[in-house]
């Protein structure tokens, strides 16, 4: 019996690279973070959670374009600079010369990243015949999300430092889409050396990136070690080592803060907050979260098929009572479908205001002067952009009952109210979004787009103005163009109102005070590299 | 012995096989498609979720699906994770020693605190110190054990400071697992202070997980010594002139232990239920946690496997004390 624990130990600890700094080694700095989960492996690739990606892409992997730290700003990465073809079809991008991979117990590089490796890291996504295409499970779920093997019609390597993405239509949030998790380059060297030994599965267990970090040891919902890469392409980290202490429960995640045993910790229990405003040890940083909670109205269905319907409803939502109420203050009020730390926002539109009396009134002129029934859906699971949806649907039933709607609150578990609300069988909807690549077609297009009717287009809301808009921005690369567009169609979006936009929910992190320019990441990851520790 | 051992473990096949049943069938009952669940706003289009469904074999019929699970158990094979994809059982053995050490701990804290106590409370009952005792293993039995254990971290660990938060080792010591089992662990290792440091780690779980069965030993053994000091041969004994001591310890707590060994065997599975709790608020890497994580995935391959090793340990455990019987009361051996 202890012969298995020893073997299954041993098997299940990732040993990697060199000695690890002893507690005595006495000027090394150490951050600690406490992580709320383990992560479900280390290849970006392969998942889709940001627990996940705290622990693979953001630290350890760079990826061909990358958001600029605390920003949807893209920025070169492992590519130095990219060209896009006139018609829009082909991405050429220029990659960075003296990228060195990190060197492992396991693997030592013998030579630096080139396009081999930009070909070995998409190959194994895209193209079905690839070695590695089934290893680990072979799914590659937030790659086909984003609808990349369609868009891809060819990856061709131009020579050892360029490499050209050949795409099947125009698409311009394809370059966000390139700094997105699941597109960090791997190295193809060490996967052709997993592949000759027969362990190609290492390549997702043992991971190897061009990172600020590499990892040293993992033990499942323990502990995961990184130390800093001495060879990064930007310079090592200013701390030595980084720790994630694994740490579900957030009231003890506050408590190991207080205690100092850690520096930084995501997720915040909203009841801890005002607690964690007035520690004098404690710098509790915030900024709104890139998502939208909103309620939809069913376009198809009578009565909201009219415009003043909708208006009206609007109107009828008292925002700040929700906002207090189901948020507690961990909410903005939402006034577009796309959040303020997106480009393009437009923050010229004037939200619909709280008048109930207008409401009535407006819903009187629309032919239904003692209101109708209906129902709202609310969504059986908590999610960062609506704490709880039952609250949040009996608030908006009770401000409705005074225009004289009479809603009843309707629920189904989740995956069954999500195939349900794509078809359209509901009335109005509770719902939400958190950004995938800040791009505003991210939010505009897969959520209000006309394609997206019967998929994630809950509302069934397919507008010719607005959809030509959106199309047209998708198919120009520049950027102040395409922000016009998305102003416009915000305009469009307003004046329809096929949704009642509620909240962004707003992201807390406290940090303790010793730590110095940790930055949010408006994609909720939590990125080490550029953080310090005063001594 | 030996006939009844075997006696013993035939009972458990048929166990076995209800428990396998209930945890195939009960978990499918739970409303949620797992690739659905999975797929979230972001949805999975019809050709993909086909896909998907056939790659973890839900496309045949539930039976069909229950045949190969069976037949995988029996190969030793308990499946791949959904979410991980790594084998069960390599992710039971990694966590299982932490959640055994948390748990051997727990009960050895439980005994040596609830036996004496109960000892004491039967001797001297209707005392003020019986009365105490009881009174606050009351409290013990009825405290739920994440408030307790929020309790105790407050009020050790950030105000006293004397024990750390949460974990099984400070994060400072660079442990390679060779056992598993942190003390163990630890004391291989050269690195000083590091064992103290995994035994601190220890005593607020310990404390929180172990109370309600600590509570519970002192309360039955309070009750059984009572019965036994009534009996006749204790009056004989004590008339005999044997010092007081003698008569409790040897005569009468040896009769007394029956009850308690079957209380302190049952205290096993409420170890298991506590388990979850307590390793949730302190951050510790073992099965309770590992396998609530999975429920709420639905990652049925998990949960199976997660349960059925659970469940066969109980089983061993539950045999285990039925041999402690025949040891403390040879009678039991001969009786169906």
């Amino acid at each position: 019996m202890k012969s298995t624990f020893v073997k299954a130990a041993l098997g299940a600890a990732l040993v990697a690279t060199t000695a690890w700094a002893a507690p005595t080694a006495a000027s090394a700095k150490t951050l600690v973070y406490c992580s709320e989960g383990s992560p479900e492996g280390f290849n970006p690739q392969l998942y889709t959670s940001g627990t996940t990606f705290d622990a693979t892409s953001k630290n350890i992997y760079n990826r061909l374009v990358q958001f600029k730290r605390g920003t949807t700003t893209i920025v070169p990465g492992l590519a130095t600079s990219w060209d896009i073809s006139a018609d829009g079809l082909e991405y050429t991008f220029h990659l960075r010369k003296g990228v060195k991979f990190q060197t492992t117990k396991e693997f030592t590089p013998t030579r630096e990243f080139d396009a081999d490796d930009v070909l070995y890291s998409f190959d194994r996504m895209w193209d079905k015949e690839n070695a590695y295409h089934g290893v680990s499970g072979g799914s590659y779920e937030y790659f086909d999300a984003m609808s990349m093997p369609d868009l891809i019609k060819d990856i061709v390597k131009v020579d050892d430092y360029t490499v050209k993405f050949v795409l099947n239509r125009p698409e311009a949030p394809f370059i966000a889409n390139m700094a997105m998790d699941f597109a960090s380059i791997l190295s193809g060297e060490y996967a052709d050396n997993m592949l000759e030994a027969g362990t190609p599965e290492q390549v997702d267990l043992v991971p190897v990136g061009t990172g600020p970090f590499q990892l040293v040891q993992y033990q499942k919902d323990a502990v995961i070690r990184y130390k800093a890469n001495p060879d990064y392409w930007e310079g090592p980290a200013a701390i030595d080592n980084l720790i994630f202490a694994i740490t579900p429960d957030s009231t003890v995640r506050y408590q190991k803060l207080k205690a100092g045993e850690c520096q930084v910790m995501p997720y915040p229990n909203p009841a801890d907050l005002k607690a964690m405003d007035a520690d004098a040890s404690i710098n509790l940083m915030s900024q709104e979260g890139l998502n939208v909670g909103y309620l939809g109205y069913n376009t198809k269905k009578e009565p909201f098929t009219k415009t003043e319907v909708r208006k009206a409803l609007n109107m009828a939502i008292n925002k700040d009572a929700i906002l207090e109420a189901v948020y507690q203050g961990a909410g903005s009020k939402a006034k577009n479908p796309i959040p303020p730390t997106i480009w393009s926002y437009n923050n010229d539109i004037v939200d619909d205001p709280y008048d109930p009396a207008a409401a009535k009134k407006m819903l009187a002129d629309a032919g239904y002067p003692d209101g109708f029934e209906t129902d709202i859906w609310a969504m059986p699971v908590q999610r960062p952009y609506n704490p709880n949806a039952r609250r949040m649907a009996e608030m908006i039933q009770a401000d409705w009952a005074k225009i004289g709607v009479k809603a009843k609150i309707v629920s189904y578990e989740w995956g069954e109210y999500l195939e349900r609300t794509k078809k359209g069988e509901q009335g109005s909807f509770l719902m939400g979004w958190t950004g995938d690549n800040g791009d505003p077609d991210n939010f505009l297009a897969v959520l209000l787009g006309c394609d997206a009717v019967g998929g994630s287009n809950r509302a069934q809301w397919c507008n010719e103005d607005f959809d030509k808009l959106i199309q047209q921005a998708k198919t120009t690369s520049d950027v102040l163009e395409r922000t016009r567009l998305y102003e416009q169609a915000q305009v469009v979006f307003k004046e329809q109102a096929p949704w009642a936009t509620i909240a962004h929910s707003v992201v807390f992190e406290p940090i303790r005070k010793e730590v110095e320019n940790y930055k949010i990441d408006p994609f909720g990851g939590h990125i080490f590299y550029g953080v310090d520790i005063k001594e | 012995m030996l006939g009844f051992l075997f006696r013993r473990l035939g009972d458990i096949v048929p166990t076995f096989f209800g428990v396998t049943l209930l945890v195939f069938f009960l978990i499918r009952l739970i409303p949620g498609d797992p690739i659905l669940m999975m797929a979230g706003e972001r949805g999975v289009d019809a050709v993909r979720y086909a896909q998907l469904k056939a790659q973890y074999g839900f496309d045949q019929p539930v039976i069909v699906q229950y045949f190969h699970y069976l037949l995988g158990v029996f190969q030793g094979d308990l499946g791949k994770s959904f979410v991980t994809k790594k084998p069960v059982l390599e992710e039971f053995m990694t966590l299982f020693p932490a959640t055994v050490e948390l748990g051997v701990i727990a009960i050895l804290f439980a005994i040596v605190v609830g036996l004496p106590l109960g000892v004491i409370a039967a001797v001297r009952r209707g005392g003020i110190f019986d009365y105490t005792t009881m009174t606050i293993s009351l409290a013990g039995y009825s405290m739920p054990i994440f408030w307790w254990a929020t309790m105790l971290i407050m009020f050790f660990s950030v105000s006293l400071g004397w024990t750390p938060v949460s974990g099984r080792l400070s994060v400072l010591y660079y442990i390679e697992p060779t056992t598993g089992f942190m003390l163990i662990d630890t004391l291989l290792s050269d690195q000083k202070g590091a064992f103290v440091d995994a035994l601190r780690h220890l005593i607020l779980p310990s404390i929180a997980l172990g109370t309600i069965p600590m509570a519970v030993i002192a309360r039955m053994t309070r009750s059984s010594m009572l019965e036994v000091l009534r009996e006749d041969y204790i009056r004989v004994a004590r008339a005999k002139g044997l010092s007081p001591a003698k008569v409790v310890v040897v005569h009468a707590l040896r009769n007394a232990l029956i009850p308690v060994v079957t209380v302190i065997g049952l205290q096993v599975s409420v170890l298991v239920a506590g388990a979850i709790l307590t390793e949730t608020i302190f951050s510790w890497p073992g099965i309770g946690k590992w396998i609530v994580e999975a429920v709420s995935r639905r990652d049925y391959p998990t949960i199976q496997g997660g349960i059925l090793l659970i469940a066969i340990m109980i089983m061993m455990v539950n045999l285990f004390v039925d041999l402690t019987y025949s040891v403390i009361n040879p009678r039991i051996r001969h009786t169906r």
